[in-house]
């Protein structure tokens, strides 16, 4: 109780904060982290982690009844001096920045034959970004790609999907002391596809991470964005937008584990939905540990509904063992567009076409600008506005 | 000329217990630059005439019509009549998160005036509106009603008034919840636009008191959905010295 009282003023407590002498962010998931799917029983649908998924529609990504039978194309073009990579399941360099936390994302572990490894050297400053594109090409893949920076390099990291598939594949990114990482992931699935990613991320010591997660397509996207520091002094930004449409199943799960001291985190999520049954499911975890003094964290997720027959789940965890931090605070908001507000702008000659376009650009602007990246921000923009033209 | 001619209109609402009439029979014409006062207790369907007007969904025409020029208005979408040259100054105008004033002012005139007003008289054009009406100028990146108080609210409504300049506007209690002060200003923004000439006006209100600042042509009172009397705006002094006991069914007898 003490502890709850040195929350800094200021701090926004909207939702729920636990103060917990032990983790709850951990034991709330039904198995410990493994690389094996064999320690994962297969999920009935119940367990904390997979109460909002419809396990029916993962095809067997969850059951071990998905072989690998199809294929993506994997296209990758990296600047000079990047060095590219296809390894064996040996490779030291897997696995470091994170253990599987759920059954699909260790069958991804356990069933992908090659690796990809994407190295930037020590103190390189890339000027162009590397961009990793997968285009499935139906059937069941698997895959696994790390992404490592050396000390004090700086890059850009895009990565594209598109096409059909149902894949399990996860991310590492392992970013070295002072090194800065942006990455822009993009899920423009066929409507068909399912997808499955654990993103982990391993932040060196005064190394800033920033992470743009877009998910517009697919029939089940379920994406963990993890957050570990290596050493103190790391920064992690987590944007995320996705416009979930009609039928489809978006789910971002996001954890934070601040175990180092003065390290900071900021995590901004928004999405929109429209159309009968489109579901959204955003997590967001923040485990402050015992020692990691002079966190900074804060995280928020928005939402947006433009018609009836949407589902937003939206669940804000923040934990806090230690109270000497310097902020720590979350918020979750879920908006509708009413018949009002339509009535409002129409009665001012706007179309209701017109009239969404200009809520949801708004709704979105602010989120977009952080991205940094003019030609991915252009993009982001086109990409909204041709979600509303496909479905007013 | 723009003339609004309203003919035997019937309105409904849809409630718990199946629809219900609240307009019955309304007849009322009014031409460019004239101003109408609609006065009436509440609940007589003073604003259930404006939203009716204006298409709002949730009510629902059973008979009469209304025209603007000739053009069937009731057949228009709520976003073609606005087109076409219907304004309501809402009582209770709604907030519109993530849109800023300056972008929803835009878009409107644009929509309105069937091109993009070229940006740099935009501008200029916007801040001397809002000079006007003592709005200021950090409310053009504020978004839409957010946050806004009644009285701020208000003025942004007559700011779209001046910027937007229909045929034929209507105040639904332009007046209700303003101040002194407020009131004047509001009441010079309508009047400046009612000068133009080029507007018919119709003000809604329960009280008498915007009629010292804004000086109607024609008084009507409103009665249990319909124009239960009409005059001059000596027919006001007569509701500010008698109120609407006389126009309220079983109210108390004369």
């Amino acid at each position: 109780m003490a502890e709850a009282q040195n929350i800094p003023v200021g701090s926004n407590t909207t939702g729920s904060i636990a103060v917990a002498a032990e983790s709850t962010v951990a034991t709330r998931m039904s198995a410990e982290p493994s690389f094996d799917v064999a320690d994962f029983p297969v999920p009935h649908g119940r367990e904390e982690e997979w109460r909002f998924t419809p396990l029916e529609r993962l095809r067997g990504l969850h059951d071990g009844t998905a072989e690998a039978s199809g294929s993506v194309k994997v296209e990758l073009t990296a600047p000079d001096g990047v060095t590219v990579e296809t390894v064996a399941r040996d490779d030291a360099r897997l696995g470091r920045a994170g253990t599987p936390v759920d059954r699909v994302a260790a069958q991804a572990f356990s069933a992908f034959e090659k690796a990809t490894v994407v190295t930037v050297p020590k103190d390189a400053v890339l000027t162009e970004p590397i961009r990793l594109g997968v285009h499935g090409e139906g059937g069941v893949s698997y895959g696994h790609t790390v992404f490592e920076l050396g000390a004090f390099a700086e890059a850009v990291v895009v990565i594209d999907h598109t096409g059909d598939t149902v894949r399990a594949a996860n991310v590492e990114y392992v970013l070295g002391d002072g090194a800065r990482l942006t990455v822009v992931s993009v899920q423009d699935w066929d409507d068909t596809a399912v997808h499955c990613s654990q993103h982990n991320a391993l932040v060196g010591r005064d190394a800033r991470f920033k992470s743009v997660v877009v998910t517009f397509g697919g029939d089940v996207v379920r994406l963990h964005p993890r957050i570990n520091y290596a050493a103190p002094g790391g920064e992690a930004e987590l944007y995320g937008l996705y416009f979930t449409d009609s039928g489809q199943h978006q789910e971002h799960r996001l954890f934070v584990d601040h175990d180092s001291p003065n390290c900071r985190s900021d995590v901004a999520y928004k999405g929109a939905l429209q159309g009968a049954d489109a579901h959204a499911v955003w997590i967001g975890d923040v485990l402050i540990r015992k020692a990691a003094e002079g966190t900074d964290t804060y995280e928020v997720n928005r939402n947006l509904v433009l018609t009836d027959g949407s589902r937003v789940d939206s669940v804000p965890n923040l934990e806090i063992e230690t109270g000497e931090i310097v902020g720590a605070g979350h918020a979750s908001a879920t908006g509708r567009f009413d018949d009002e507000q339509l009535f409002y702008l129409m009665a001012r000659g706007v179309s209701e076409r017109e009239a969404r376009r200009l809520v949801v650009r708004g709704f979105f602007a602010e989120l977009v600008q952080q991205v940094g990246l003019p030609d991915v921000e252009e993009r982001l923009l086109a990409k909204i506005e041709s979600e509303l033209e496909a479905s007013v | 000329m723009a003339t609004l001619e309203i003919n035997d209109l019937h309105v409904s609402v849809e409630t718990e217990s199946g629809p219900s009439e609240i307009l019955r029979g309304v007849d009322l014409t009014v031409k460019q630059g004239e101003t109408h006062a609609i006065m009436g207790p509440n609940g007589s369907g003073k604003s259930t005439l404006a939203y009716s007007l204006a298409g709002h969904p949730k009510y629902t025409v059973t008979g009469g019509s209304v025209r603007l020029d000739g053009e069937d208005v009731l057949e228009m979408s709520v976003d073609e009549r606005a087109r076409a040259g219907v304004f309501l100054a809402m009582q209770y105008p709604v907030e519109v998160p993530g849109v800023s004033v300056s972008n929803f002012l835009r878009t409107a005139a644009t929509a309105i005036r069937g091109e993009a007003p070229k940006l740099r008289l935009w501008v200029k054009e916007v801040r001397e509106a809002m000079e006007r009406l003592k709005i200021d100028p950090a409310f053009a990146e504020r978004n839409v009603n957010e946050g806004f108080s009644g009285g701020e609210k208000k003025r942004h409504e007559i700011l779209q008034l001046e910027l937007l300049r229909p045929s034929v506007a209507i105040l639904d209690e332009t007046d209700s919840g303003l101040d002194v002060d407020a009131l004047r200003i509001v009441s010079e923004g309508v009047n400046r636009v009612r000068e133009t000439g080029e507007v018919g006006t119709l003000l809604i209100t329960h009280y008498t008191r915007i009629l010292r600042y804004i000086q109607p042509d024609h008084v009507h009172v409103f009665a249990q959905g319909r124009i239960a009397e009409s005059g001059g705006p000596e027919l006001a002094d007569k509701l500010e010295a008698e109120g609407y006991e006389a126009y309220v069914k079983g109210g108390a007898p004369a």
